[in-house]
C-alpha cells in the first residue's frame, strides 16, 4: 500500500550555465535564464510504501514524515532563491529535474534514521513546478 | 487499458486502539485521537482494468461500476460515523489505509468473474492526503 502527502513551498529561480554564452543561454534556457530570476508555488508529492501495521493500522507515521519534510527541503527551499541560498544549486542548475534529485538524495539520507523498521521505504516523488509541468522520480 | 470512476463520501471517524493509554494514542494518531471523532470529505477512485469488448466497445459499464461503488460503499458509508456504524470499523481503527483496504475487499469479489479487473483503489483522506491500494499482493510494489 501507498500513502501520498503533498506539501508546497515557493521558491525563486534562474536557468543559466557559466558553460554557455549569454547567447546560448538565451537559446538553451529562453526567458528562464533572464537575469533576475522568477519563482513557482511547487507542489511536492511524497510516496511512502509498505504494509498496513497491524497494531496502528497505518502504512506511515504522517507526523514523523511530515517532519523530515520540513526539516530536510521545506525549511531551506520556502522563500528561497534557489541559486543563492541553496548549496547543492552553486554547482548544478535548479531544473526542477535537479531539483527532484537533491529532494531525493536529502530524503534518502535520512529516511533510516527517521523510520528505522524494514518498512515504509520511500516509494516516489513528484513535483510540480506549475500546472502543466510535473516531473516524477521512483528510486 | 485503465478506467477510473470516482466518487465522493463524507464520514467521521476516531483514531485510537482501546488498548492503548490516551497518551499513546495521541503520539500515534495526534489529533485523530480526539475521542468524540471528526470528519473527512472522502474522495475515491476506483480504476479498473482490462480490453474492451469488441462488441460493446466498453470494458465495463461504467453505469454499473457507479452503481456498484454506491451500494457497497458510498450508501453504508456517507454521512456515517465509521467506528459506531460501519463494520469493521467496530474493532479495526479506520485509517485511511484500513478504510481503503475495506474497499478493496468489498469490491474486489464483483470483479472476478468478469473481463475487467479491480487494478488500484486511490482514496482521498483530505486534498493533500491519499492512499492507493492495489490488492494483498501488493505489500511493497
Amino acid at each position: 500500500m501507498r500513502v501520498t502527502k503533498r506539501y508546497r513551498f515557493a521558491a525563486s529561480h534562474r536557468l543559466h550555465s557559466a558553460n554557455f554564452s549569454e547567447q546560448e543561454n538565451r537559446e538553451l534556457y529562453g526567458k528562464c535564464s533572464n537575469p533576475y530570476g522568477h519563482g513557482h508555488d511547487y507542489v511536492l508529492d511524497v510516496t511512502a510504501v509498505g504494509p498496513i501495521d497491524a497494531v496502528t493500522g497505518q502504512v506511515v507515521h504522517v507526523p514523523t514524515l511530515d517532519r523530515l519534510v520540513s526539516e530536510e527541503v521545506l525549511q531551506d527551499f520556502d522563500h528561497r532563491y534557489l541559486n543563492a541560498d541553496i548549496g547543492e544549486f552553486q554547482a548544478a542548475i535548479p531544473t526542477s529535474e535537479n531539483i527532484i534529485r537533491v529532494i531525493e538524495d536529502r530524503l534518502a539520507a535520512r529516511w533510516r534514521a527517521a523510520f528505522p523498521s524494514e518498512w515504509p521505504r520511500l516509494d516516489g516523488i513528484r513535483l510540480r513546478e506549475t500546472k502543466r509541468n510535473v516531473f516524477e522520480l521512483r528510486p | 487499458m485503465l478506467i477510473t470512476r470516482r466518487a465522493e463520501f463524507s464520514a467521521s471517524h476516531v483514531c485510537a486502539q482501546p488498548a492503548l493509554s490516551p497518551e499513546q494514542n495521541r503520539l500515534i494518531y495526534g489529533p485523530a485521537a480526539n475521542p468524540s471523532g471528526h470528519g473527512h470529505n472522502y474522495v475515491l477512485e476506483v480504476t479498473l482494468e482490462g480490453e474492451p469488448d469488441p462488441a460493446t466497445g466498453m470494458i465495463f459499464d461504467l453505469k454499473k461500476l457507479k452503481d456498484l461503488i454506491q451500494q457497497t460503499i458510498i450508501d453504508p458509508m456517507d454521512h456515517r460515523f465509521l467506528n459506531y456504524e460501519v463494520p469493521p470499523f467496530d474493532k479495526v481503527v479506520p485509517t485511511a489505509e484500513n478504510v481503503a483496504a475495506e474497499i478493496w475487499k468489498r469490491l474486489e469479489p464483483h470483479f472476478e468473474a468478469g473481463c475487467a479487473r479491480l487494478n488500484n483503489i486511490r482514496l482521498y483522506e483530505t486534498e493533500d492526503l491519499y492512499v492507493d491500494y492495489a490488492g494483498a499482493a501488493e505489500v511493497g510494489r
